[in-house]
Formats: structure tokens, sequence, C-alpha cells
């Protein structure tokens, strides 16, 4: 009792690491359900339909099936390397989540709300992170001791470096302009409008530092059209192929995070992070987050008398009323206030993951030497090129003004 | 036992730990697992002395770039298990403790120097050190040194590419 | 909050450097010799860090800054020259590299 009182960082740390994980491991799981319903009504397909209305149960389903699967271990693998390699790609991949604020900085008992950790460096923290984040694969290539795993550990290692690069390059732009590494910093530096209309977001004076960014962000998550660790069509299944049961879920749910980290880390440097894209004096947009869920309550209920029959009609008229009790719930005043941020934010990363899937389900796959002919011919010179643009921006700029 | 002191111990004996194994182990990669965890334990040692842009930096340049290329090179020369070479009966007998001799003499002579003594009243009191200091330090007073570093990057570029280059 | 001596940090040091000593000498494997030059650059760098918190003076952090750089343009290039040397010798043996040695 006394150790708590002493340390209170610890406590209230610890809360919000739990409040934060649940949240997070839902949202993994309902991504999954996410990416293949999109894909699915891309391909004019309907994904997931039959465990639970519109296969909202499917990510239940498939985590009961990842436990009681058999968890194989090859016996030629080293055992050891092997079991820790899911471990590292996950522990890390959730780690980086932790630098991440997903409000204003609001204090409660002396401790920000929206965010476990504000570090001072906290963009530096976040590339350390992710860049030791590639070791989760790279080990299971190497342990697996099969060709297909190791041609795919290989693939990522190079890969990962390369555009690490180019990603670590595209966002000093961005540094130069907030002029800060700490993301609370960042975001408050884009506050504000142009001719009161457009918000001064970075992505208007970093438009080619954004697309260096997000091209270089696909690559370091390994998703299509730079999935090369994993091709299925040339190395079976890439890194993970030996990888069976909780263990490749873990796999699984690590590529996920790191596709949410690179959205929010996205939303944050050119995105104004939780900043609301219209300006102050529109009060209405307080109420837009418990509308949009009012609306999609109304679209549900009407779903629910139409289609649903059975014990998928009680799914969904819970998810309705579910949905109305915290769309009202979102009219209150204070609630609007305190939702505003995190709604802004959550908003922004949604439309970034819609457009991986959307990424996913349009675009073939590179070749492995284009891969790297792309990444050191084109990326880095590029994003090179706008570092030393912006930089020269600013050195006109002081040159003028003295 | 505060907690600064709880960690200063872990992340010791993990440092300790982890070298030793990259003695003992006979796989490279094991070898090279041992030192990554060696870099880390000490990037958290960098926290606790309130560096936390060494700290970074450590973890950004060592963990995820240089043993990055090491185990990727580990990897592509496929290096199996080392061969071991019996050593000197010397080394054996006469170097193990003579080696422990030394160590714990450091160890002393460390613990009573002039710089360990006026060092133990600097303590890790936890403010960290601004980065913006540090940076102005690097962009002024070490301006030349930092720049002969990009030169000397460049050089290790062509280096690199001068060897990886296929002969015809 | 008690505070650490420091001495203890540069005690660390000292033994990991000394690690790295055992491990250049004991280790047969190129890699393995070269991660040993690793570590006690690590470890010199833990020792200036602890200097720099013990007189308050920012050059020390500097120096690890530059170690670290270095560090990185020497990985280039000597694993490079292992690539080349193990394509040439077909093995990653330190004695099988004695071309010099009369």
């Amino acid at each position: 009792m006394e150790f708590i009182t002493q340390h209170p960082v610890l406590v209230v740390s610890l809360g919000k690491i739990a409040v934060l994980l649940f949240v997070i491991m839902t949202v993994l799981a309902y991504l999954s359900w996410f990416e293949r319903k999109v894909i699915a009504h891309i391909q004019s397909r309907w994904g997931p339909y039959y465990v639970g209305a519109h296969g909202l149960l499917q990510p239940l389903a498939d985590g009961i099936k990842f436990l009681f699967k058999e968890d194989l271990t090859p016996p030629v693998a080293d055992r050891l390397v092997f079991t820790l390699a899911p471990f590292l790609a996950l522990a890390l991949a959730l780690t980086a989540i932790a630098l991440i604020p997903f409000g204003p900085p609001m204090q409660l008992l002396g401790q920000q709300v929206f965010v476990v950790s504000n570090s001072e460096i906290g963009l530096l923290f976040l590339f350390a992170i992710t860049s030791i984040g590639v070791y989760g694969i790279v080990l299971a290539g190497w342990s697996s001791n099969s060709k297909y795993a190791l041609l795919g550990g290989l693939r990522s290692s190079a890969q990962m470096i390369s555009y690490e690069v180019s990603l670590t390059l595209s966002v000093v732009g961005v540094l130069l302009l907030a002029g800060t590494l700490n993301f609370n910093g960042i975001i408050a530096g884009q506050q504000g409008y142009w001719w009161h209309l457009i918000p001064r977001w970075h992505i208007f004076p970093q438009i080619i530092g954004f697309f260096c960014y997000l091209t270089a962000a696909i690559a370091e998550t390994n998703r299509v059209p730079f999935d090369l660790p994993e091709a299925e069509t040339e190395l079976v299944a890439g890194f993970h192929t030996e990888y069976s049961s909780f263990k490749f879920a873990m796999f699984f749910m690590a590529e996920y995070a790191n596709m949410i980290t690179v959205s929010c880390l996205a939303t944050i440097l050119f995105f104004g992070g939780w900043l609301s894209p219209f300006p102050d004096r529109w009060t209405w947009q307080l109420f837009l987050p418990g509308a949009a869920l009012l609306a999609t309550g109304v679209y549900t209920a009407f779903d629910t008398v139409a289609q649903m029959r059975g014990l998928k009609r009680l799914q969904m008229t819970i998810v309705t009323l579910l949905a109305l009790g915290i769309g009202s719930l979102c009219l209150i005043p204070v609630v609007a206030h305190v939702i505003q941020g995190p709604f802004w934010f959550s908003v922004k990363v949604f439309l970034f993951m819609f457009f991986y899937v959307w990424i996913r389900a349009t675009l073939p796959r590179f070749r492995y030497d284009q891969l790297m002919s792309f990444g050191w011919k084109l990326l880095l010179p590029v994003s090179l090129a706008n570092l030393v643009g912006t930089a020269a921006w600013f050195v006109w700029g002081w040159m003028r003004h003295g | 036992m505060s907690i600064p002191l709880i960690v200063f111990f872990a992340c010791a004996l993990l440092a300790v730990a982890g070298a030793v194994t990259l003695i003992l182990a006979r796989e490279p990669v094991h070898s090279a697992l041992a030192l990554i965890v060696v870099m880390l334990s000490l990037a958290i040692l960098y926290l606790l002395l309130g560096s936390d842009f060494i700290a970074a930096v450590q973890i950004l340049v060592y963990g995820g770039a240089i043993m990055v290329l090491f185990v990727y090179v580990i990897m592509l020369l496929n290096a199996g298990a080392e061969e071991r070479t019996d050593f000197s009966k010397l080394a054996k007998f006469a170097g193990v403790p003579l080696g422990f001799f030394l160590l714990l003499w450091t160890a002393h002579w460390l613990a009573h120097s002039p710089a360990g003594r006026a060092a133990g009243t600097g303590g890790a009191a936890r403010h960290g050190v601004s980065t913006i200091d540090l940076s102005l330090l690097i962009f002024r007073k070490y301006l030349f040194p930092f720049e002969a570093t990009s030169i000397l990057i460049l050089v290790a570029i062509l280096g690199a590419l001068v060897l990886a280059r296929k002969s015809e | 909050m008690s505070m650490i001596p420091v001495s203890w940090y540069l005690v660390l040091s000292a033994i990991l450097f000394g690690l790295g000593v055992v491990a250049f000498v004991f280790k047969r494997n190129i890699i393995t010799i070269f991660m040993s030059i690793e570590l006690m650059l690590n470890a010199v760098n833990l020792a200036f860090v602890a200097f720099a918190r013990a007189h308050n003076q920012l050059d020390g952090l500097v120096f690890v800054f530059f170690v670290i750089v270095v560090a990185a343009a020497e990985a280039a290039v000597g694993l490079a020259i292992i690539i080349m040397l193990a394509q040439n010798r077909e093995s990653l043996n330190i004695e099988r590299v004695n071309l010099l040695k009369f």
C-alpha cells in the first residue's frame, strides 16, 4: 500500500496499459474481420458471413481455433529461438503503441490520460522500437531451419534495413517544421488554419515526404505490394511457414499492431493527430461523434428488421442498442468534449487502415530486384531531395528576415 | 531497495549474463542474440543515467541497424556451429585466475579512485539531459568532427560497395 | 531515491570490456570476433555516459554519439570484408585466414 502511494506513476501507468491493451487487442481482432470483409466486397464476394450476423463473431471463432490447434515445432528447429521469435514480434509491436498520444494532453491525477508514456523524444523511441521489431521475423526465419523460412527472413531483414532509411529521412522534413521530437509538440505545431479554413497540417508543405513515408511504411510492415518476406506464390508462407497455432496468431497480431503504429504515426506527423479538420468556430462538430454513432445505430436497426432472422436478429439488436446508447451518451457536452480528440484520431487512423486494405486488394506484388532498386534508387533520393528542399526553404526564410 | 537500484542490478546482471553467453554460445546467431541483450540493457542503463537521447540512438543504431546486419550476414553465410580448438593449458590455469585478479583489482581501484568517489555524489538523480543542449553542442562545438563523420560514412559506403561489387 | 554511485557503472563497464577481450581472444568465428569488438565499444560507451553524468558535462555524450556512428561505418565495411573472406576461403574459422602469417 505504501509502495503504491509512493509511486503513483507506476500505478497509473499500469492502469493505462491495461486499458490500452484491452482496446488494442479488440481492435486487432476486428481488423482481421474488417480486412476480410473489405477485400471480399472489392472482389464482389461476401466475406465472413456465417459466424454471427455479418460474420461479427468470426474473430472470436478464429481466436478459439488458434488456441486449440496443435502447436507444432519442427524437430530440426532451434527450439529456444523458435519459441522466442513470435513473442518478440508481438511484444515489440505492442510496446511501440505505448508512445502514441491518442488525445489532447488532458491531466488526471497529475498524469496524462491519453498516452502511456509522453517522452520528450517520443519519435526517436518509436523508431528505435519499430527498428528492433524486425528480429521477430528474422529469427523466425532462421530458427525454423527450413529453406522457405530462411529466404523469407533474409528478404525481410534486407527490406527492413533498406526502407527504414527512407522512412526516417522522409520524416525529418516534418521534424524541421515542428522543431521537436515530442509527439504532443508536433501536433501542437499543426494548430491553426490557412485562410480560416484549411488546417495547418504538415501534409500540405510536406506532401512529397508524406508519400515517401507512406510507401516506406507499407514496406516496413511487410504488406502488399511489399510482402516479399511471406510471398506465398514463391515461399509457401515465408518466415512463418513452420509456425502453427497460437504462435502463428501472434505473428498475425504483430503485423496488424505494426500497421496501427505506422498509421498512428502518419496521423500524428502529417494529419494533425487528434486535431479536428474543421475550424473551431464550427461548434456543431462537437456532436459529430454522437451523431455518427446514432446514424450507425439507425442503419443497423433498419438492417436488423429487414435482413436478420433468428439468433442473428438478436445479435444485431444488441449492436444497435450499443450504438444508440453510446451515441446518445456522446451527445452530453462534457463527454463530447473529452471524446473529441480520440474521435478524430481514430477516424484518421481508420482511414489509413482502409487505405492499407484497399492497396492489398488492388496491387500486385513487386519482384525482389524491383523492390530493392525502387527503395534505393527512387525512394531514397526523393526523400533526400525533400529533406534538402525543406532545409533550403528554411535557410531562404532566414536570409530574407535575418 | 529503491526502484532505480533494482533496475540497475537487473540490467547489470542481464548485461554480464549476455556477455558470458556471447562467449559460451557456439551458434553465431545465439551469440548475436546475447549481444543484443547486452545492448538493450545498456540502453536502459543510459535511461537510468538520464541520457534519453543516447539510449534511443543506442537501440536505433546498434539494435536496429548494426546487429540486424550481423544477423543478416550470419544467415547469408549460413554460419554453422563454431569449430572449437583447445586452447593452451597455460591459459586455463594461469590466465583465468589472473584475469579475475585483474578484474577485482580494477574494481577496487575504480571504487577508490578520485573519479569514482567524486562521481559517487553525482548519482543517478532522474532529471534528463535536454536533447536541445546536446544538439547545440554537436552542431556548434563539435561541428567539424560531426561533418568529418559524414565523410567517414561516405567512405564506408564506398568501401562496402567496392567490396561487394561483382568482379568482372 | 537513493543514489547509485557512478563507480558501479564504471565497474560494470570494466567487466563488460574484460568479457569482450576474452571473447575476442577465445572465439574462432570471424563474425563473433567482430561482435566482441562491438561489445568492447559498448562497454566504453557506458563509461563515457557515466563520466558525463558524474561531471555534468554533455561532451561525453557527444563522444558516445560519435562512437556509435563510427561503429556503424565499421560494421558496414567489416561485414563486407567478412563476406569476401567467407567466399574466398569457404570457412569462417579465423585460423584459416592466415595468409599473412609466416
